[in-house]
Order: C-alpha cells, then structure tokens, then sequence
C-alpha cells in the first residue's frame, strides 16, 4: 500500500492545463521531493492532494482510501504553507492546539502534545507569544509544529523555505530531513531548487507543463536524466547540437560542426542515423589540458571566459563553431600550470559513459 | 511683467517660491476656514447668554439647560439613539453576511448583486427616501409604530424608519466589512480547513476574529449615518415621530433660538466621539481613515 497514489490525475483552469494525467506512487515514510519551474503545476498537485482543489479528471488515494470529492478537513494530511498561513489573532500554543482541538482531543492531552511539539522544533517558552512577534525562521517552526503535532499520514510542503535567507535555509533542510527521519511522516516537497530536492529527498519528480517527466533517486535524476528538460533542469548542463554519424552498442558517434572527430555519447530516446540531436555532459565532468587526452571525447577550444568561485573555478570555452561549453575544476586538486586565462587555447576532454544524445 | 526687468533673478525666485508657497499653504488654511467657521460659530453662539443667534452677550450654558428642560428634545433624543442602535445592529449582521457572500463565494449573478449593493450609497437620499415612502404606502406595511418603555420613557418607533435606516447601512457595513476581507490572506481560511475545522468551525474561529476590525468600523459608520439621517426619517417616519435631526428641523420653522445651537453642538460631539472610537478599534491597520471616509 502507498501513503500517497495519483492515478491519471488532471486539472483544468478554465483553458490552462495545471495538472495533465499525472500518475505518481509515493511509498509510506518517503522524502518526496516535486521539482520544476515556476508554473509547471507543482502547487496544484499538492492543493489536489490536501483537498483544496478537486481533479477535473482521476483518482487520488491517500493510506489506499480514494478521496474522491472529500474536503480537506476529512483528510489524513497536513499542509506546511508556504507563507506559513499562522492565524495572527492567536498565540504560538493557540495555532499548534489548533487541529487537535478540532478533532476533539481531549483538553489535557493537547497540553501535553502541544508542548512536545514545540520541544521538537525548538520553540518551548515561546507558546504566548503572537505570530507576528517572531523572525520567519521561527514561524516556519511554528507551522512544521502545527501541522506535525496532528501526526498526519502525509505532510504536504509547498517551498516552506523559500522564504528564508540562504543560510537559514541550509540550516533549515538538514533540521527538516533530521526531524522527517525522527517522526518517519510521508513527506511531499514542493521546491523549484534542485539543490535543494537533490540534498533532501529519497525520491524527486521532475515535472514540466503539468506533466512529470521523470522520477528517480537523486543520483537517478542527475546522473541519469532521461530528457533533454531534466538534464537541463538539473545542475548546470553542457549542451552541443550535432548531427548522428553513427550508432553503435548504444552509442552515437555525433558530428559537431567544425570538429576534427565526432564527440561519442550513450544514447536515450530512439536516437536514428542522420538525426539533429543534443549533447549533455556535466561541467565538472569535463578536463580542460593543453593537450589532447589518449581517450574519450575531445574538442579544442578557446577560453573566453574564467569564473572563480571559491572552491571550484568555471572556464567558459568557444569552440570552433560558436557554441560554448563550460568546464569546471577543483581548484584544490590543480596544479599552478592547469590554471588558465582567456585567450588561451585549450583541449576539453569528456568520458563518454557521462554523455549523452537526446533526439528533439 | 517679465523676468528681466529684475536684474537679481535669484532674489526673485526666491520671493516668487515663498510667495507661492505662502499662497498654497493659505489656500489650505481658506479651505478649512471654509469647513469649519461654520461649525465654530455654531458652538460658538450655543454659548450666548443672549436670544439673539448673531450677538455675543457674555459666556452662559442656560441654553443647554433649556435643552435637557424640553421633554420634546429627550424624546428626539431618545428616538434617535434607539433607532440607530437597532438599525446598526440589524445592518451590521446583514451587511457582513452580504460582504463574506462577496468576497468569498462565486455564484450566478454576483455581478448584479455586487452592483445593486453599492446602489443605496450612490443615488441621492431624496430618491432613495421617496421610493422608501412609496414602499411603504403601496405594500400597505404602513408607519406602524414599535411601542416600548425605556428608562421611563414611552418611545413609539415605527418600523419603518428602522427598516429604512437598515436598507442603505446594510451598503455602507458590507464596504468596510469587504474592504478588510479582501486585505485578509485567503490561505488562512485554507489553513484552519487544513487542520480538521469544518466551514462553520472556520467561520469562527479564523474569519470572524479576523474581520473584526472591519466590522466594528462599519458599525460605528452606520451608527453616525444614523444618529445624522435627516431626509429618509422624515419621509418614511409618518407623522409626529421625530428623531433629533427631524426635532432640529421643526424647531427652525418657528424661528432659530441658541437651543438648537445647543442641540446641534449636543450631535456633533456624538460624531466626532464615534469617529475618535471608530479610529481607536482600527489602530494598528494601516490607513485606517481611508476607509471610514468610504
Ligand atoms: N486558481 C487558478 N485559476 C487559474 N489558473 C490557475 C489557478 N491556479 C493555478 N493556475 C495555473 O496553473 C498553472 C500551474 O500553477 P501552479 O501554482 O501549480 O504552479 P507552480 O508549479 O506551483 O509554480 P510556482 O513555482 O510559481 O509556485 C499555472 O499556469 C497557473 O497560472
Ligand atoms: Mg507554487
């Protein structure tokens, strides 16, 4: 049985497709992360979840029971707003009370969890205060507590961090995997940071135009990308546009313009001879030498630009044909005579096994 | 007259900045000169230790005396007081279930019904006091009076003055109410749902505490409109039912005596209190008197 399943799951606005027939599993006691960019339909798949909005089209199950057109109250799940959503009219133990008092939990026994849940989160001895008298990182707490003290089957969160500063943030994602292991609640996340997603989730669905395209482990999701979308939606992507000269044991020789030899990279998607097609490799993945590596793929390059950024350093190089690929290194692991300036002229050296064509 | 026959430009400008600077700041002072004369000499000359409404005699209160001795005025006084009251607390109800219907629902005709509520506000008290009195001839509900005793005095209040009051308050509540609801995060309503209230539970615990401000504002706004209504009191009041504005107006026909100066002073304290307590519930909102002055 899963916490949480989608069967075919739409939602129309009017004319807008929010949610188009997404189908998702989501196992008991998971990190749960749904990845993508600003108006894929992220929130609406979870309001879908917590009863908010009702699917045009599909089912939802919640712990095996289809919701069908159940309001939010009646579900098992707790949501985690993204402006936190706290009543401002009531103190600190007044919201975390909230839902218990709702489902008629006796008096004492609302102390009690309410005080617990403020421990968990830090918070004890700030029960009287109003809302409105903490920082943003403390309501964010405030509102984990509110909803977490229910012991729902399921937390939705929709960006609960997004409006942290960065430092927070980080702080925020370790405090939340620690506390989501400790309880071992169903967690749905909700971000349009992949960092993010990568560090914290057992599982991410990347979701694009109300579609999700991929879903997989983190490794899964940025090593394997299995659309040119994901790929570039993940982590920082080299693409070059080339033609398909030949196939072989699931790899593509590809020609790009103006090289001296065709760049090789695992096929994904019913890549044909003769296709236009895209290739992603990683920029850490990348070697930039003077001189050309025994094996592997290679071009020669120019450097254009440098970009120092603490512990790695970023080298923009412009091929031949106009196209630019970034490369970047450690800068503990490199020697004085690897370090390069603009204008220089350079060799980029790749493994074939960390690329990849994709046809469009 | 130009510029050039004034060889020391910069003094000039300087002269001709004040100048119109002073020129601006007394337009400013004209303009509440122009407001509020009036209003002084009103309070004023409810002091006169004289008949006369144009003389000043000397400083005396016997004219409030007078007053608080006109069994005639109580009973205004009274009338107006009860009518208010009961209008303010029918409208309030009204008009908030009208302003949450607003701005939280979507159902046929919202449109038409969002503009009709506005209607009463809009066209002129006279328009609106004569189709009240039409009403009430023509559906046969008549000026029938509402008789009580209130700390001994015999009030006849009919009810169609208070209907009346009730029908253009009922506008005036559902604006402030809905001004304030739509500043109100709706995701709070979502969040109470959230964690297990039904709509009910929301609506107390979480809407209603809320909208307070808003709806302790427009109160006290239909409690001043109707402590002032002059025009739709006297077309749906019948006959000889007076409240103090209605008292105000009969006691000029036989000529204009400091008591009314007295009176009118008496009214105009009420509103400036409920403004001030108006302005004290809603501190803490931000542009608080933007909203009264609807
Ligand atoms: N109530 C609504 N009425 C009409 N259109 C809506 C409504 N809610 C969402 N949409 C549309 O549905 C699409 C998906 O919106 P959604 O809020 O789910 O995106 P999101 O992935 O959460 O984006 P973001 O990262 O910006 O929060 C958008 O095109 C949005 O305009
Ligand atoms: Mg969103």
């Amino acid at each position: 049985m899963y916490a949480v399943e989608l069967k075919e799951v739409s939602k129309h606005f009017g004319s807008v497709t929010a949610v188009n027939r997404l189908s998702l599993r989501i196992a008991d006691g998971e990190f749960f992360s749904l990845l993508g960019p600003s108006g894929c339909g992220k929130t609406t798949t979870l309001r879908l979840i917590a009863g908010f909005e009702m699917p045009s089209a599909g089912e939802i199950f919640i712990g095996g029971n289809e919701q069908g057109y159940l309001p939010a109250n009646r579900r098992p799940v707790n949501t985690v707003f993204q402006h936190y959503a706290l009543f401002p009219h009531m103190s600190v133990a007044q919201n975390v009370a909230f839902g218990l008092e709702m489902s008629g939990v006796p008096r004492r026994e609302i102390q009690r969890r309410v005080g617990e849940a403020l421990e968990m989160v830090h918070l004890s001895g700030l029960g009287n205060r109003k809302p409105g008298q903490l920082s943003g990182g403390q309501q964010q707490r405030v509102a984990l507590a509110r909803a977490l003290v229910n012991r729902p089957k399921v937390l939705l969160l929709d960006e609960p961090l997004g409006a942290l500063d960065l430092k927070l943030r980080k702080a925020m994602q370790v405090e939340l995997k620690a506390l989501q292991h400790q309880v071992g609640i169903t967690f749905i996340y909700v971000t349009h940071d992949q960092e993010e997603a990568l560090t914290m989730s057992d599982r991410i669905g990347v979701m694009h135009k109300g579609s999700l395209l991929q879903v997989g482990s983190p490794q899964e999701v940025y090593e394997a990308p299995q659309t040119r979308f994901v790929s570039d939606f993940i982590g920082d992507t080299n693409h070059l546009d080339g033609l398909v000269t030949g196939l072989a044991n699931g790899e593509a020789a590809v020609q790009i313009r103006g090289a001296q030899q065709p760049v090789r990279a695992l096929t994904v998607n019913g890549v044909r001879l003769g296709q236009q097609v895209t290739v992603a490799f990683r920029p850490e993945k990348v070697l930039l030498d003077r001189q050309a590596q025994p094996d592997g793929n290679t071009l020669a390059g120019r450097v254009v630009d440098v970009v120092y950024t603490g512990s790695s350093t970023t080298y923009l190089v412009r091929l031949q044909d106009g196209q630019q690929v970034m490369a970047r290194q450690q800068n503990a692991a490199v020697s004085p005579q690897m370090r390069f300036q603009s204008g220089d002229l350079v060799t980029l050296s790749w493994p074939v096994h960390a690329c990849k064509a994709f046809a469009e | 007259m130009s510029a050039r026959s004034f060889p020391r430009s910069s003094t000039w400008a300087r002269w001709s900045a004040r100048l119109s600077s002073f020129s601006l700041s007394s337009y400013g002072f004209l303009s509440y000169l122009f407001l509020y004369l009036p209003i002084l000499i009103l309070v004023v000359f409810s002091f006169n230790d004289s008949r006369s409404v144009t003389q000043w005699a000397g400083f005396s209160t016997r004219w409030y005396g007078e007053m608080l001795a006109d069994d005639q005025v109580i009973l205004a006084l009274w009338n107006s007081l009860f009518v208010a009251g009961v209008s303010t607390l029918i409208s309030t109800v009204l008009g908030t279930l009208a302003a949450v219907a607003m701005e939280r629902y979507r159902f046929a005709g919202r449109l038409a019904v969002d503009a009709l509520l506005y209607l009463p506000i809009i066209i002129p008290d006279i328009a609106m006091a004569i189709m009240l009195l039409i009403f009430f001839n023509q559906s046969g509900l008549g000026f029938e009076p509402w008789r009580l005793e209130l700390f001994g005095l015999r009030l006849a209040v009919p009810y169609s003055v208070i209907i009346g009051h009730v029908a253009f308050n009922i506008s005036f509540v559902a604006v402030v109410v809905r001004a304030r609801l739509a500043q109100m995060d709706p995701t709070l309503e979502e969040a109470a749902s959230d964690l297990y209230a039904n709509s009910w539970q929301t609506f107390w615990r979480v809407t209603l505490p809320l909208m307070m401000p808003g709806i302790v504002g427009g109160a006290l706004l239909a409690f001043t409109l109707s402590l002032d209504d002059f025009v739709i009191t006297f077309f749906t009041s019948g006959a000889g039912f007076n409240t103090l504005p209605v008292r105000v107006f009969g006691m000029i026909k036989k000529g204009v005596t400091p008591k009314i100066n007295a009176v009118s002073t008496l009214m105009l304290a009420f509103s400036l209190l409920l403004v001030f307590v108006s302005l004290f519930a809603r501190r803490g909102e931000k542009n608080p008197a933007g909203e009264l002055g609807v």
